[in-house]
């Protein structure tokens, strides 16, 4: 085996290891290697112990009871949107709106934002790289509005055309939804050059940052994006928690689009009135235990710092990109020239799925399939890839488990 | 769970070279399966002989799993009569799917390879693609005949 670089980030991962209880365990009789973060990351136990701390002591339902519970429920409820507004720089805690992740985000910017006021004739503008949840929410508002999803190519490499952008964003685009980072392809979008053209054209931007925030600092003001949304379960958060940030001038405008709890200041038979921002569009009772987890992630990440983790992930991709040219046979689909850890890759004569089977059987855990993003599959032409997705907490002696289960899966199918 | 069990040699073998592979041009009757979530995809292509099926071709792409099944289903109902396919289908489905089944293995033949995907859930799909695929393409020749 080759020697293995030393980190010039002064990461200490093995420290950082220690903190995710599931990391030490064996599958199949070999040490784990969890390669899917892409697919959800793993959670630290400051993150486990919060919510546990939670239920153990402070669970009541929040905005409602005037008892101690309800209150510190509350108080860890909008505690941890203050924690969220801080860490993506937002300017108001009203900008903050729970949801369950991702795809409800872009949903709820689809069907509050988008489907009053739609008419045939109008664009929604996404590019070629987007995972389902940023296609299929614009497409069934297309459908229910007549209006019309274009989509902006993308080269060999998984780079975003953007001459072709600038041709097609005009007078009749109503929205322009990006990834920041692609799940399938690892290309991190350079979304401000698209943002600046938007704003020129008066488009509001929405940016899926799902893959994005795990791996670098966001600055959603800095951006200028109207909208950027994530997921807790991708940044060692809990599943069924997630944010929509949104431009409060944008958010004010929109109708509520769920009615219910919470989300009301009075109702009567006749008329009901909503409650403000953020509230608007959180109805009935929020994943209170999620957003407390969703913060105690986000103050784990800060205790390292987004800034090493980018620098050392980068290392990583750097290290595992090279060790991956050396097998015979294997293709990396996506070569942007700016990526994030985000690996996918196919290998001569061998179906993804096999690959995933013989090195899961040596307790590498990578995904295969086409990622939720068919259309990038269609692109490049192949059923489906391999993909391998890097955290902090992975080191370059995973990557070489990584080629060498890889190895054996060429000798087994060979 | 053992990776032999389920890349046995007749599998790989068969993925690497499968039999009856391509088209059957004319056909009797055809069918296509897919897989969204691997993204295989495969055509079946069949001659009947009054209720024998006297020639079956495959050809797609998909995974050794999927791609080794369909090769030996070839293999396996190539001159039976729709009864007997219909068995084969049950016992290999068995096979796939139960540990209890009580399948007599040497009525299988070379079938019987596929013994180790169900010790391996996520995969049980790719094995029974073409037996789906097999039925879709005999029931859209049986369909006009139960109408009349
Ligand atoms: C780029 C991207 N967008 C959206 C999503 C959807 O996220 P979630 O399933 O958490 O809503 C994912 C996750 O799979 C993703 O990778």
């Amino acid at each position: 085996m080759s020697a293995l670089p030393t980190s010039r980030t002064q990461l200490d991962v093995a420290a950082i290891r220690r903190d995710f209880p599931i990391l030490s365990q064996t599958v199949n009789g070999k040490p784990l290697v969890y390669l899917d973060n892409a697919a959800s990351s793993q959670r630290p136990r400051a993150v486990i112990d919060a919510i546990s701390h939670y239920y153990e002591f402070d669970h009541a339902n929040v905005h409602r009871g005037v008892h101690a519970l309800s209150q510190r429920a509350t108080d860890a409820y909008e505690g941890a949107r203050e924690v969220v507004r801080r860490f993506i720089r937002a300017r108001d805690t009203k900008e903050i709106i729970f949801t369950r992740g991702t795809t409800e985000s872009v949903n709820l910017v689809a069907q509050s934002l988008l489907r009053p006021t739609l008419q045939p004739g109008d664009e929604i503008l996404i590019s070629a790289l987007e995972h389902h949840a940023n296609i299929v929410p614009w497409q069934l508002v297309c459908e229910q509005t007549g209006a019309t999803l274009k989509v902006i190519p993308i080269d060999q490499r998984g780079v975003v055309d953007f001459a072709a952008f600038e041709r097609l964003i005009g007078p009749q685009t109503k929205l322009l939804a990006l990834a920041h980072v692609s799940n399938a392809l690892g290309t991190v979008v350079p979304v401000a050059d698209f943002i600046a053209v938007a704003k020129r054209h008066g488009v509001p931007v929405l940016l899926d940052g799902a893959q994005a925030i795990p791996h670098a600092a966001v600055d959603v003001q800095a951006l200028g994006c109207d909208f950027y949304c994530f997921s807790g379960h991708k940044m060692l958060g809990p599943t069924g928690i997630g944010v929509l940030y949104g431009r409060r001038e944008l958010l004010e405008r929109m109708p509520p689009w769920q009615g219910g709890g919470d989300m009301i200041l009075s109702v009567t038979f006749e008329k009901t009135e909503f409650n403000q921002l953020p509230w608007k569009f959180e109805a009935g009772t929020p994943h209170i235990s999620g957003a407390v987890g969703l913060a105690a992630a986000i103050r784990y990440l800060e205790g390292i710092g987004m800034d090493r983790i980018a620098a050392y992930e980068q290392e990583l991709l750097a290290y595992a990109t090279e060790r991956l040219s050396t097998v015979p046979g294997l293709r990396v689909i996506g070569t942007a020239p700016e990526k994030a850890s985000v690996i996918s890759f196919v290998l001569d004569n061998i179906h993804p799925h096999d690959i995933g089977t013989i090195v899961d059987s040596e307790g590498v855990a990578i995904r295969t399939g086409h990622h939720c993003a068919m259309p990038v599959m269609d692109f490049f032409a192949v059923p489906a890839t391999a993909r391998a997705s890097l955290a902090f907490y992975n080191t370059f002696e995973e990557i070489d488990r990584l080629v060498a289960a890889l190895e054996h899966t060429q000798r087994v199918l060979g | 769970m053992d990776l032999k069990d389920l890349y046995r040699d007749v599998i790989v073998d068969h993925n690497r070279h499968p039999r009856n592979f391509g088209k059957l041009e004319p056909a009797d009757v055809h069918a296509q399966g897919h897989n969204p979530l691997c993204g295989d995809r495969l055509t079946l292509y069949a001659n009947l002989d009054g209720d024998r099926i006297s020639d079956i071709k495959f050809e797609g792409s998909g995974c050794a799993i999927s791609v080794s099944s369909a090769s030996l289903l070839t293999e396996a109902v190539k001159g039976k009569t729709r009864a007997e396919v219909q068995q084969l289908f049950e016992d290999v489905h068995a096979l796939l799917t139960r540990h209890d089944a009580n399948v007599d293995l040497a009525k299988l033949g070379k079938l019987a390879a596929l013994s180790g995907v169900r010790e391996f859930p996520a995969r049980v799909k790719c094995a029974s693609l073409c037996w789906h695929t097999l039925n879709a393409a005999l029931e859209s020749k049986s369909e006009p005949v139960t109408t009349e």
